[in-house]
């Protein structure tokens, strides 16, 4: 059997959860496995009747006061528990922020680790190959998980899609979890400042990395983005060092995009970065590394000096419009 | 108050990677190293927390082969006080949860009131050392710190987490605890001629652990390039600026965005 793991926040679904749906019904299919949902939760979730329309065996609501809210202690107590009530071979997760924080005290618990942020598999001989990004990025590893089930793995986001998780229904069930002690307590999520810029309704965007080298270099961008018509922004470096505001950060912290041009300027493409933009119609990447990651998703690439490049854009670009 | 900070010697962002002969890894000679981005966002935090605390210890703990050195000259110079040393030549070698063991046996006996680390490494990027470890040593642990709240610092602490696409939440816990610090949580302070001067006389302690093998290891197979996914016209052939003119061309008649 394989269990799956469904995030929600106040019965409130994780889209990236169908992923996880998607990827475990594939492995079933291959290894020839039941899929089973676990949703950790403090009632009976009122998500669980929409995960059960999805072709699973069963989905188990694990139980527990505790759970209402996140925290590590009460989902890898909970987990524990599950594992332990139904002995599965695989667990299957989407790489979220909330997995990276619980799975690996789960498996570690249970003498095992996760094979974390794969972006795809291969059943060979009844077992998974699976394939991971290391070396942000610039290289693969295929990998292979050692000793017995249960194997802990984690997608990610983008790694299946969740529209192709297939419909079916299933049994609801719960499941009351033992959870002890818990070590922390959490406040309300919340959101930093309501951002100024909605970038998710640019058609094109200019974006910045590293690559810029200093906050005076901006004004160059700045140039290049005014006679496209573009808005500015920025991978998460950027904002971090305060050359621009947080709210023009693209990737898994900050917007995801789909504008109709992307414009990358040093950026190196790491997949925090990617999964905010990588459905633009057309990427643009100038780098002055060839094997930089970026280049694996550009349309176009330029790869050289962008100090080269931007001021002949501009003057070309201004030309173009006459 | 004691902190101990991990810290990992990692290839250089810029270094051009060449796979190994085996294709299990990179071809290591020749390859510059650095301190991992995020541990270094964990040893300034932890040298502020102690700062704020106006007393302690900042530990600084590297598991890698002797080249680590650097790592830990480099912290002992911007102010951690000693460091502890867990000499494994092989260390790719090694899965996240053996890594995690024999860092737990090296500072279990330390007793330290908080552990921070880097969210996770620039090379092989497990991203579950620091949850581990934190498992192995029985005490709570947070990913993806983006702010610690020094001034809440007595039997707890209320650190600031980061969810994804722009969300935050805060969270208090009890100490002992460990900390995986997120890069960009402040700004790294640069090493002072006295520091690295003092760095000469504090005490490295030097490990050698016992590495029991773990069935569950995750194995690498096989290293290589990323397959592409698209299609890319490179333009410019290495000239940059020929490059810029072709792209204007491409966007006014190919992509029509202009
Ligand atoms: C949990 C988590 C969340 C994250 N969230 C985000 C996020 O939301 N958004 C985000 O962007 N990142 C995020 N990151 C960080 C991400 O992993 C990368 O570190 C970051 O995207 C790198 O930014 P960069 O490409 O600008 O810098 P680098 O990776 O340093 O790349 C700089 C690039 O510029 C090129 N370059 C340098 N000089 C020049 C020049 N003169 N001309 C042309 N090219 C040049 C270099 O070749 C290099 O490829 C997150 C990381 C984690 C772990």
């Amino acid at each position: 059997m394989i269990l799956v793991f469904i995030e929600h926040k106040d019965c409130v679904l994780n889209k990236t959860s169908l992923e996880a749906i998607a990827a475990a019904q594939a492995i079933g299919k291959d290894l020839g496995l039941g899929v089973t949902a676990v949703l950790p939760c403090d009632k009976d979730c009122s998500l669980a009747q929409d995960i059960a329309g999805y072709n699973l065996e069963k989905v188990i609501v694990a139980k527990n006061e505790k759970l209402g809210t996140y925290t590590p202690d009460g989902y890898a107590d909970a987990w524990e528990h599950v594992i332990k009530a139904t002995d599965p071979q695989y667990i299957v997760m989407s790489h979220t922020y909330q997995v990276r924080d619980f799975a690996p005290k789960v498996a570690a618990r249970l003498g095992r680790e996760v094979v974390g942020d794969c972006i795809r598999y291969k059943a060979e001989g009844g077992k998974l190959m699976l394939t991971r990004r290391i070396f942000l990025g610039k290289l693969d590893a295929d990998v292979t998980i050692g000793g017995d089930a249960p194997y802990f793995v984690t997608f990610q986001s983008g790694a299946f899609r969740g529209d192709s998780a297939e419909k079916g229904s299933a049994a609801v069930e719960t499941m009351g979890v033992t959870v002890g002690d818990i070590r922390m307590t959490a406040e309300a999520p919340f959101q930093e400042a309501k951002a100024t810029v909605d970038l998710t309704k640019s058609d094109i965007i200019v974006a910045v990395g590293r690559g810029i080298k200093s906050q005076e270099n901006i004004a160059l961008a700045q140039q290049l983005a005014d006679v496209l018509g573009a808005d500015l922004a920025a991978s998460r470096p950027i904002c971090d060092s305060e050359w621009l505001p947080i709210d023009r950060q693209i990737g898994s912290s900050g917007q995801t995009v789909a504008p109709k041009v992307y414009i990358a300027l040093g950026i190196s493409g790491a997949i925090q970065h990617i999964v905010g933009m990588k459905n633009a119609g057309t990427i643009v990447a100038i780098n002055k590394d060839s094997e930089a990651p970026i280049f694996d998703i550009a349309d176009y690439g330029i790869v050289g000096d962008l100090f080269d490049a931007v001021p002949v854009l501009i003057e070309e670009v201004k030309k173009a419009k006459g | 108050m004691k902190i101990i900070v991990l810290m990992k010697q990692v290839a250089n962002k810029d270094a051009v990677l060449r796979i190994a002969g085996d294709e299990k890894w990179i071809n290591e000679t020749d390859v510059a190293q650095q301190t991992n981005e995020s541990d270094g966002y964990a040893l300034e935090e932890a040298l502020r927390t102690v700062e704020a605390k106006g007393g302690g210890e900042v530990v600084v703990c590297t598991l890698g082969p002797q080249s680590a050195k650097t790592v830990i000259k480099d912290a002992l110079a911007r102010g951690a006080n000693r460091a502890i040393h867990v000499v494994v030549d092989d260390a790719k070698s090694l899965s996240a949860y053996q890594i995690a063991k024999a860092i737990a046996d090296a500072i279990r006996e330390e007793n330290a009131d908080l552990v921070f680390t880097g969210l996770q490494s620039d090379d092989a990027s497990y991203g579950q050392t620091g949850v581990i470890l934190a498992e192995l040593l029985g005490i709570p642990h947070a990913t993806i710190v983006i702010e610690v709240d020094r001034e809440s610092l007595g039997d707890t602490l209320r650190v600031k987490r980061e969810l994804e696409s722009g969300w935050y939440q805060w969270f208090t816990y009890t100490l002992p605890s460990l900390l995986t610090i997120q890069s960009g949580i402040s700004q790294i302070r640069y090493a002072s001629l006295k520091g690295i001067m003092a760095a000469k006389s504090k005490e490295v302690r030097e490990v050698t652990p016992t590495i029991e093998s773990f069935a569950s290891a995750a194995q690498i197979q096989k290293v290589y390039m990323p397959l592409k996914t698209k299609q890319t016209q490179m333009l410019g052939n290495g000239d940059a600026k020929a490059g810029a003119v072709e792209l204007v061309e491409k966007l006014k008649t190919e992509v029509r965005a202009i």
